[in-house]
């Protein structure tokens, strides 16, 4: 016993040390995308870097979702459906309810999260390529939906959406009204850096607490981990629930940049997108899809160079990347092999 | 003698099968039960009906008086009946600890949403789940290899951790499917002292399917022995190996004659 407690003990320093590395990453990166990248766009005047990298950030959101349910044991292939139904649920309640846009941003995901609950109840006891082929599907009827319904304005869309407007309390402006800005391009990229940089925060703390614990358990033996007492279709509802809350607010800022919503916003080969980000940087790590959507994001942008065989190089590298790192290029830097 | 859990005309139809054919016996507060049975007797549907797994066809199952058949298995768990797997079932790409760790889940007293803020409530769950892992780690003899993951083990270090993480649920009544398959004497002769112990000390009642009957007889208070999803016979291990119907039943299955 006073053995195991010594071994134990002696452990401490080591995570005092990793959680140091730990906020040291974390204020790296945040000096990188928020000093480094303005400054470097300023410098050089590429500011088409900041519409790249904002796509980059918000994608790499609705990825984090998708990241999750993968989490919990379920491919999930309908994210688009949740980015689809939050940009025309943000648009309408600013066009039709005139409310800030600030506030539709929560109330996007609050929704997905919603009709993610009803949706999900039933189809996720279904596993493998049952949930897969299904949520696929979801994707489809999301697109159909907006078509067909009258508020959605059918395949004409909705356009000429206003800019997010600005925020004040008690006569201090904490955001400015984006239609003033002389950049808006760069408002947006510093908003949806901000979005991303919160969401993985979230899951990195979900997926380090003892709610990331239990999902693991479920992907990894759902049987056995109803046995211990999870209440394993609610745990697999929330955390649908969380991701499709991702995609909502991925969709809503989308749409606010573009300021443009159809039907075919978002569609099935975004959907499939999502998942590819996952898979290319790695299931077993919280920033793979972070990683996943930059790297495919500009390689298939750089590719572009190769014309007509860009499809064809892109296809051949991601088989090529799942056969030699199957759990990810973040795989590559993990030398103790163990994912977290 | 009161019983802790009685198990009333249990009937499971698996389309034409009858799996189990109107099963009834009561399991006393702190015995150490055995059902035996040739191969497709209808053991494991029992078990797996008892903690929530399947739903009867008809008649009923009581803990403590009330009715649990039909309840989802996590509820069941909560109530304090625990299963273990006859297939080998533990979490493989966690390490033993982890395994155990993560199987408090029971005990948490923190919500989901304070494990998300780290409470401090949440940090004294943590801390107090560690610290009973390693006790259970302990006694099952796992110490040396807590930091293993778990898919590396070998066939009776995993029968000896899916009873740990049953354990880490800390049930009232544990029902163990075939926990000494795959050991060799002296691992068997281990475990019978454990599960000995698990009772004894731990006041857990204990209900086990198993075909290693020397093991079966050193361990069991009373045993009852199902054939072809009925019960054919139950008492005590003196009894049984007398029970011509019992002799009958290994007889007649080609299964090993039942002795010693
Ligand atoms: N889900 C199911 N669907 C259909 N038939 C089933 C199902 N589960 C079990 N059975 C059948 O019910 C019968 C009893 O199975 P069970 O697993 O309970 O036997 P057992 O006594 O545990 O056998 P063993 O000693 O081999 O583990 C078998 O004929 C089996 O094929
Ligand atoms: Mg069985």
């Amino acid at each position: 016993m006073d053995t195991q407690t010594q071994a134990y003990s002696g452990r401490a320093p080591d995570r005092t040390r990793r959680s140091t590395r730990q906020v040291l990453g974390v204020v790296l990166f945040l000096a990188f995308v928020f000093g480094v990248v303005p400054a470097f766009i300023a410098a050089t005047g590429r500011w088409d870097f900041y519409y790249t990298l904002t796509s980059v950030a918000l994608l790499s959101v609705a990825a984090a979702g998708v990241w999750l349910t993968f989490y919990i044991g379920r491919i999930n292939i309908g994210q688009g459906a949740y980015a689809l139904a939050g940009g025309y649920v943000s648009t309408i309640l600013m066009t039709q309810g005139g409310v800030s846009f600030w506030l539709t941003l929560p109330l996007a995901g609050l929704f997905c999260a919603l009709i993610s609950v009803l949706i999900g109840w039933p189809i996720l006891r279904l596993r493998g390529v049952y949930f897969a082929m299904v949520t696929l599907v979801l994707t489809e009827v999301a697109r159909l939906t907006a078509l067909a319904l009258p508020i959605t304005n059918g395949a004409k869309g909705i356009t000429s959406i206003p800019l997010p407007g600005g925020v004040s309390v008690m006569g201090v402006t904490l955001i400015p009204d984006f239609a003033t800005l002389e950049n808006p391009r760069q408002a947006f990229y510093f908003v949806a850096v901000t979005v991303m940089v919160l969401v993985y925060l979230v899951l990195w703390r979900i997926v380090n607490s003892r709610l990331g614990h239990l999902c693991r358990s479920l992907q990894q033996n759902e049987e056995l981990s109803a046995s211990i007492g999870v209440n394993t279709a609610w745990l697999r509802v929330l955390a649908y629930a969380i991701s499709s809350f991702f995609g909502g607010v991925a969709g809503a800022m989308f749409v606010s940049i573009s300021q443009s919503i159809y039907p075919s916003s978002f569609v099935v080969q975004d959907s499939v997108n999502f998942m590819l980000y996952c898979f290319v940087g790695g299931l077993g790590y919280v920033f793979g899809p972070m990683l996943g959507t930059l790297l495919l994001y500009f390689g298939w942008d750089l590719l572009q160079v190769a014309g007509q065989y860009q499809l064809l190089i892109y296809s051949g590298t991601m088989i090529a990347l799942m056969l030699v790192l199957p759990n990810g290029v973040l795989s590559l830097f993990d030398r103790k092999g163990a994912g977290k | 003698m009161t019983a802790i859990l009685e198990i009333r005309n249990l009937t499971k139809k698996f389309g034409g099968l009858t799996a189990n054919n109107d099963i009834s016996f009561d399991v006393a507060q702190g015995e150490i039960l055995s059902v035996i049975g040739p191969n497709g007797a209808g053991k494991s549907t029992l078990f797996k009906q008892i903690a929530g797994f399947e739903r009867p066809t008809a008649g009923e199952v009581r803990y403590k008086g009330d009715r649990i058949s039909g309840l989802p298995p996590h509820k069941v768990a909560r109530m304090g009946v625990v299963r273990t797997f006859q297939e080998t079932t533990i979490f493989k790409s966690m390490t033993v600890r982890e395994n155990v760790i993560v199987a408090h889940h029971l005990r948490s007293r923190a919500s989901l949403l304070g494990y998300f803020l780290n409470s401090a409530q949440a940090r004294a769950d943590e801390a107090d789940f560690a610290r009973s892992a390693d006790d259970i780690i302990g006694f099952l003899g796992l110490v040396e290899i807590r930091d293993e993951l778990a898919s590396n083990l070998p066939q009776g270090h995993l029968r000896a951790l899916g009873m740990a993480i049953g354990l880490a649920t800390q049930p009232q009544v544990i029902l163990l499917d075939e926990p000494f398959a795959g050991m060799n004497h002296d691992e068997t002769m281990r475990m019978v002292a454990l599960v000995r112990r698990l009772r004894d000390e731990r006041g857990v009642t204990v209900l086990l399917v198993e075909h290693d009957m020397p093991a079966v007889m050193k361990i069991s208070d009373r045993i009852v022995c199902i054939n072809f999803g009925q019960k054919i016979a139950e008492g005590g291990p003196a009894e049984i190996q007398a029970d011509p119907r019992v002799i009958e039943a290994y007889l007649g299955s080609e299964d090993a004659a039942i002795g010693i």
